[in-house]
């Protein structure tokens, strides 16, 4: 009875990333190349992003804490934390990293500033909502797979 | 829906809308297995593309450094099917990557031909950036392009490059006249297949309007190509390019060592490369030609005969190569080859019946075998058909002038001489005989080959004074020729297609075999009697034992 409950709660969860809009399709498909071989692939790839792009926002930090900005390498920092963010279909931190990248291009490092608090914001929001819904994700289990009759 | 009907596996239930699942079995048919280079600084995405890839049953090497990928192409020259790489990194660019492999083609050790490049972006800022970014791939290489993040659906039809790239090559070879059959994983295209590109979003309009796309920009591809000034490999230009090669060893020779040495202006590398090539493909075929005249026919060619050999080459020019180089159309060269051997280029060949080899070199008369004829002695000169049996095929006009040809040019026949008188040596003749020719053998009707007229020699075999003959109380069978003699090296001992003619032999035991000293012992079953029933009598081998000195 717990187990369906916790399950439920799972689905919630789930659901209320995409309805919010902080997950899109991409992750929908992280999800489908989820296995028996690699039940836990979601989540590993989930840590290994954050892991990876904590790095990168520390070097875009120090790249905006300077006098001259370097835009071409803040662009690049930013379009490698795109690439990844989007990998892994947190949608509203790639939407806020396309609006960096406009001010990069444009010169504006207000706006890189302004906007880069943002991207802050949102991945940890995003951080603190997926550790919620693995945590919850473990507790139920693993799923039961449907099989066809044989 | 998407139609996803390149990878096997069962479909999943998610909500994704036609994603496939894939069990652990790996299936062995194209395109599992297809050999995949990742290239990507960004482990997330490397990871992710892995798994993709996986789940299409791809071999997957995946490496974060574009010098490590540029390092293990080295390695393995035809390691890989298809590179993937990211645009942006850190240590060198996509395009830097394609950049240094295309330099490296010069390289023999590397054979860069089957690589095909997929460079993979992470969405660009405006549309007018991406499509500088996407000419700029294309320029330096890449076949396709793929957006971040990289969907299932684009990854499973990455393979359709592959397929295509190796079509087009087959394509290539077979219009300059060096196709070779095989390839390590050549695959057949079907023609009803999908050829969109391996974009993001799966629908079928799309990809049917990337079709068309597609096969107007081969159109005008096409244009283009004739328009180009187009070089023209004359046999001097040829001679000085095969210099270059000679000078610099074909395993070293590389299009731009042979440009230099050859000097020639207006000559690029790219002509020179393609040369070089088809250079190549000649030789290797040309071996493999003479590696397979070193059986039957070769053994009958001499230097003086060279029009029974293959027509490769004619007054020294190189008919091959110039009809790779488009200086010799497809039609003369078969013509030429043709007349060189002798053929028809119009007419169909006729098929000879195969006859049974084991019985080419079984002198005795076949009248022995049977019981008839015993009192016929081996001083009498008998016309022996030396090479009847031999599997041939003829023209029907050959085959209607046989008598008038024989009369003509003669045939191969051998004489046995016995001489009472001289000390058991037996003499063989290979002579051309004007007035007695036979083409056609009378026991089996099947076409003898004429030899060349250099041959026809008179050999002496000392198989008798060296008791090389076989005497087994059943049947005698011997190699007339000396141990010393390379001019017949048939092989005696093929089973080939018997014939009504022939002798079925009683068990698998009883085939014949060479003998160590190079003897052909004929084993005959006992149960194979004369007319009547007798036992075929051997008397002739007293007759032999008397003419026989003493030891």
């Amino acid at each position: 009875m717990e187990r369906t409950q916790l399950r439920r709660q799972v689905a919630l969860t789930r659901q209320s990333l995409f309805d919010q809009g902080f997950l899109d399709e991409q992750f929908i498909q992280l999800e489908d190349l989820q296995d028996d071989a690699n039940p836990n692939f979601v989540e590993e790839v989930v840590t290994l992003y954050y892991r990876d792009s904590a790095r990168l926002i520390t070097n875009i930090e120090k790249a905006l804490e300077k006098n001259s900005l370097d835009f071409n390498k803040l662009d690049g920092f930013m379009h490698q934390f795109k690439g990844s963010s989007s990998s892994i279909g947190a949608k509203k931190v790639k939407a806020e990293c396309t609006l960096f990248r406009e001010y990069c291009r444009a010169g504006n490092g207000e706006g890189c500033t302004r906007t880069f608090q943002q991207i802050k914001k949102e991945y940890a929001t995003l951080k603190r909502k997926l550790e919620a819904y693995f945590q919850v994700v473990r507790q139920a289990g693993p799923a039961e797979t449907a099989c066809w009759p044989k | 829906m998407t139609s996803l009907a390149n990878c096997k596996g069962s479909m999943s239930t998610a909500t994704s809308g036609g994603v496939w699942k894939v069990s652990d079995g790996v299936s062995d048919q194209f395109p599992a297995g297809l050999r995949v280079l990742v290239v990507d600084d960004d482990p997330t995405c490397l990871v992710i593309l892995e798994k993709m890839l996986r789940t299409c049953l791809y071999e997957v090497t995946k490496c974060n450094r574009a010098e490590i990928a540029l390092s293990l192409l080295r390695e393995n020259k035809n390691g890989y099917d298809i590179v993937i790489s990211d645009v942006h990194m850190p240590d060198m660019d996509g395009f830097k990557l394609l950049e240094d492999i295309g330099l490296e083609m010069d390289l023999p050790s590397l054979q860069m031909d089957s690589m095909i490049f997929l460079i993979m972006n992470r969405a660009v800022m405006s549309a007018d950036d991406g499509k500088n970014v996407v000419m700029k791939g294309v320029t330096h290489g890449a076949c396709d392009y793929l957006i971040k993040p990289v969907r299932i659906e684009a990854l499973k039809n990455i393979w359709q490059h592959v397929v295509r790239k190796r079509k087009n090559e087959w394509k290539d070879l077979e219009q300059s006249g060096s196709v070779e059959e095989g390839g390590d994983r050549q695959q057949k295209q079907p023609e009803d297949a999908d050829f969109s590109s391996s974009a993001n979003d799966g629908s079928w309009k799309s990809s049917k309007r990337r079709k068309d796309e597609e096969e107007e920009a081969e159109e005008r591809d096409d244009a283009s190509a004739l328009k180009k000034p187009r070089v023209v490999w004359s046999v001097e230009l040829h001679q000085q390019f095969v210099a270059a090669v000679n000078q610099l060893g074909i395993d070293k020779a590389v299009p731009k060592k042979i440009l230099e040495l050859m000097n020639v202006p207006g000559l690029t590398r790219e002509n020179v490369a393609s040369h070089l090539q088809k250079y190549r493909l000649y030789l290797r075929r040309l071996s493999r030609v003479s590696q397979h005249q070193n059986g039957i026919g070769s053994s009958f060619i001499c230097p003086q005969e060279a029009t029974y050999g293959p027509l490769s080459s004619l007054n020294g020019l190189d008919l091959q190569t110039l009809a790779a180089a488009g200086q010799l159309p497809a039609q003369s060269l078969a013509t030429l080859q043709a007349a060189g051997l002798g053929r028809s280029t119009t007419e169909p060949r006729m098929p000879m019946p195969i006859v049974d080899q084991r019985n080419l070199f079984s002198f005795e008369n076949p009248k022995l075998r049977f019981g008839e004829g015993e009192e016929q002695h081996l001083n009498n000169v008998k016309q022996m058909n030396l090479l009847h049996g031999i599997p041939t095929t003829m023209e029907p006009k050959q085959l209607a002038n046989l008598h008038h040809s024989a009369q003509s040019l003669g045939s191969m026949n051998m004489q046995l001489n016995a001489h009472a008188g001289q000390s058991s040596s037996l003499l063989m003749q290979m002579s051309q005989q004007q007035s007695r020719g036979q083409i056609l053998d009378e026991t089996t009707n099947s076409h003898v080959p004429r030899l060349p007229s250099s041959i026809a020699q008179p050999i002496t075999s000392d198989a008798l004074a060296s008791g090389v003959l076989a005497e087994n109380g059943r049947g005698i069978g011997f190699n007339p020729v000396s141990q010393s003699s390379t001019l017949l090296n048939l092989p005696l001992n093929t089973t080939d297609e018997l014939t009504a003619t022939s002798f079925p032999f009683g068990s698998a035991a009883e085939v014949p075999s060479l003998a160590s000293k190079g003897t052909f012992q004929e084993e005959i079953s006992s149960e194979i009697k004369g007319p009547g029933g007798i036992m075929p009598s051997y008397d002739i081998l007293n007759n032999l034992q008397r003419h026989r000195s003493p030891p």
